[in-house]
């Protein structure tokens, strides 16, 4: 197994040096009510191993329970007093990264409701402090640092794409724009640096999507990227420094909300860790965080977005909860009221809704690569068997992991499915009114 | 062995003892959490709604109330029975209830005999289930310690052995010497154990309605 440590180079046992002292720092800091009634109160009952993925995708092996992956990490820290070797936090990494997505679902099946997921982030914060970190994640850090986004993406580049995406746009829409860092902007849209790098086409859908609702809204220069891999990667610091940027962008343009893309952990970074990450007392984002499926939603129900009824479509639909927009963040109707407008045949998956499986590429699995892959796509397997139960032919998703992960799971379990996010959904089968409609292009619309 | 003077040093300063532990040591215990938590955990104070936090713990009380108990209904069955039980029968117990008002001239009401038999079976049974189940489940004995054998039963002695003096099964001094030294003994664990959840369960299940109820409207029962 390679590992690295931050910035670069490649770790491997021998090469790890303990720094016990950094260890019992994060220990000691962390050491609140919570986490000790949790370690001292878990009754071993066992509840907690069958909501989770992990333990169910790799044959039940009691191995993959939650309450042994924190004991056997945290709980065994806590115990050595952060004196522990070099072998055994090779361990730690492989647990907090490579067998727990953080999805939380166990927090909902466990009695005490001990909040496993958060102390597997503790473990990945220690880990973080001895230089071990995937090597997936850590390559995004010094992105986040130097460019204010994960994928390096530059200033003139992001520019450069939104104006080629409203030139692509303006061949659906008439009147297009992107709006840049435009100050008392209704929202402020931050999206995923893999949008203006590999799916441009994201922000064409958005600006059509926006342009035909009438909205005000814009991209800031900065603090655009609402992801958060610092997050991610127990790069606490850096995390909290990542949300902060976001939130004092929106304060400057002051804007009403900042909106997320579909992505799940950029809405759990803004909306939720992002506030604490970023030393905010109150636990509170300084600006609202709307994420994308609330805002769609509140387009079809106040008719802003009208959708064609010949455009309606006809084959099996399942949507797939993200965990951390329907569990960690409550919003999970909004998703299926969309696609109550939208599709005539919707099947959902079951266990659905807050108590849905994670798809296997949350956590930071995604970004981390191929060592992790096997795993990953193993980790998925419960969800290839989910979709593949209600013989749907679309999966509609609102957030850029599941979509990868579901994309890769498609072609592993061979699942025959179309994976869409609600942009797509929406650009595909709404009505644009007359007025917006290009003068030459006619009604040929955009297929997938 | 003199069980004679075993059983009354038990009954009189034992009984003092175990309860002063017990009971100061609950105290201390979420004192002292209340205060780390004040300086480590401000995330608890910050997300206060009590209308979650109550649902959060009432629909895990109720057997069969969560989804998690709904996939084990046995384990749920059981486990209601065994902790409706263990408070019920040693509070209720017309024995205990003499014993009261003897030492302190205050007692509860009590319930007659009889249903104090039935219910002491039916702690025993549950008992019986969660122990079975602890050996029988791969992802439970996995995860079991010595220590969870060893806290439920002795959990369970009391019980027993009030059972068994009850019905004159056995040396009745020897059984009721068991009976007090156990129940004194789990009483002085209790605050510095799992067994704590008596009391932190309330706490631990108050946040997470705060967190995944009061923060994020997701019910998490």
């Amino acid at each position: 197994m390679l590992v690295i440590i931050v910035p670069g180079g490649v770790m491997t046992e021998k090469s790890i040096q303990v720094n016990v002292e950094k260890i019992r720092e994060i220990l000691d800091k962390n050491n609140g009510a919570r986490i000790r009634t949790w370690l001292s109160i878990c009754s071993r009952c066992g509840l907690c191993a069958e909501s989770c993925l992990f333990y169910l995708a790799n044959d039940r092996n009691p191995r993959f329970a939650p309450a042994y992956k924190v004991q056997r990490t945290l709980g065994t820290i806590y115990k050595k007093k952060g004196k522990v070797t070099p072998e055994f936090l090779m361990e730690c990494y492989d647990i907090a990264w490579g067998e727990c997505t953080t999805c939380k679902r166990c927090s909902l099946f466990c009695p005490f409701g001990i909040d496993i997921a958060s102390m597997i982030s503790l473990v990945r914060t220690i880990c973080y402090s001895q230089g071990l970190v995937p090597e997936g994640l850590a390559r995004t850090l010094p992105n986040y640092e130097k460019f204010g986004n994960q994928m390096a993406v530059s200033k003139e580049d992001l520019i450069e794409t939104c104006e080629w995406m409203v030139e692509e746009a303006a061949d659906y829409v008439k009147g297009v724009t992107i709006p840049l860092d435009v100050a008392g902007a209704r929202y402020m849209y931050t999206i995923n640096p893999r949008e203006v790098m590999f799916y441009p086409q994201d922000l064409g859908m958005a600006a059509q999507i926006f342009t035909v609702a009438g909205e005000s809204w814009t991209i800031p220069t900065s603090g655009w990227d609402s992801t958060n891999l610092a997050m991610f990667a127990g790069a606490n610091e850096l995390a909290g420094t990542v949300a902060d940027r976001m939130y004092k962008k929106a304060l400057e343009l002051g804007v009403e909300a900042i909106l997320i893309t579909e992505c799940g952990h950029a809405m759990r970074s803004a909306g939720y860790e992002g506030p604490y990450l970023a030393g905010y007392r109150n636990g509170r984002p300084p600006v609202p965080v709307v994420h994308s499926v609330q805002l769609f939603y509140e387009y079809l129900r106040d008719g802003k977005i009208q959708i064609d009824p010949a455009k309606r479509i006809d084959a099996p639909v399942t949507y797939q909860d993200p965990c951390n927009v329907s569990r960690n963040a409550g919003l999970w109707e909004q998703g299926r009221e969309i696609l109550k407008f939208v599709c005539n045949d919707f099947r959902d998956m079951s266990p659905n809704r807050h108590y849905n499986h994670c798809c296997g590429g949350g956590g930071g699995f995604i970004p981390m690569g191929g060592p992790f892959r096997k795993r990953r796509l193993r980790a998925g397997r419960v969800k290839a068997e989910q979709i593949r139960k209600t013989g749907a032919k679309i999966v509609v998703t609102p957030c850029h992991n599941c979509y990868d992960q579901l994309n890769d799971l498609n072609k592993e379990y061979d699942l025959g499915v179309r994976i869409v996010s609600l942009k797509e959904l929406l650009v595909e089968t709404m009505i644009v009114p007359d007025h917006l409609r290009p003068d030459s292009a006619g009604d040929e619309r955009q297929e997938g | 062995m003199n069980w004679d003077y075993a059983y009354d040093f038990l009954l009189s300063r034992g009984t003092w003892i175990s309860f002063g532990i017990f009971i100061l040591g609950l105290i201390v215990r979420c004192i002292y959490l209340y205060g780390v938590s004040l300086e480590r955990d401000r995330i608890v104070y910050n997300h206060v709604k009590w209308s979650w936090a109550i649902r959060s713990i009432l629909f895990w009380l109720i057997p069969l109330g969560s989804r998690s108990w709904r996939q084990q209904p046995l384990f749920s069955i059981a486990v209601f029975v065994f902790h409706v039980t263990f408070i019920f029968v040693p509070l209720f117990l017309s024995a205990h209830n003499v014993l009261w008002e003897s030492a302190w001239g205050v007692s509860l009401w009590s319930m007659n005999d009889k249903l104090a038999d039935t219910l002491t079976i039916a702690f025993m049974v549950s008992a019986l289930v969660l122990l079975w189940r602890r050996i029988a489940k791969p992802e439970v004995r996995f995860l079991s310690t010595w220590w969870d054998y060893v806290l439920l039963i002795l959990c369970a002695l009391p019980f027993v052995t009030g059972f068994l003096a009850y019905h004159q099964i056995g040396p009745y001094k020897p059984t009721m010497v068991v009976h007090l030294l156990s129940a004194e003994i789990l009483l002085i664990v209790i605050p510095f154990s799992k067994l704590a959840h008596m009391v932190l369960y309330f706490f631990t299940r108050a946040f997470m309605g705060f967190e995944m109820g009061g923060r994020r409207n997701t019910p998490c029962w």
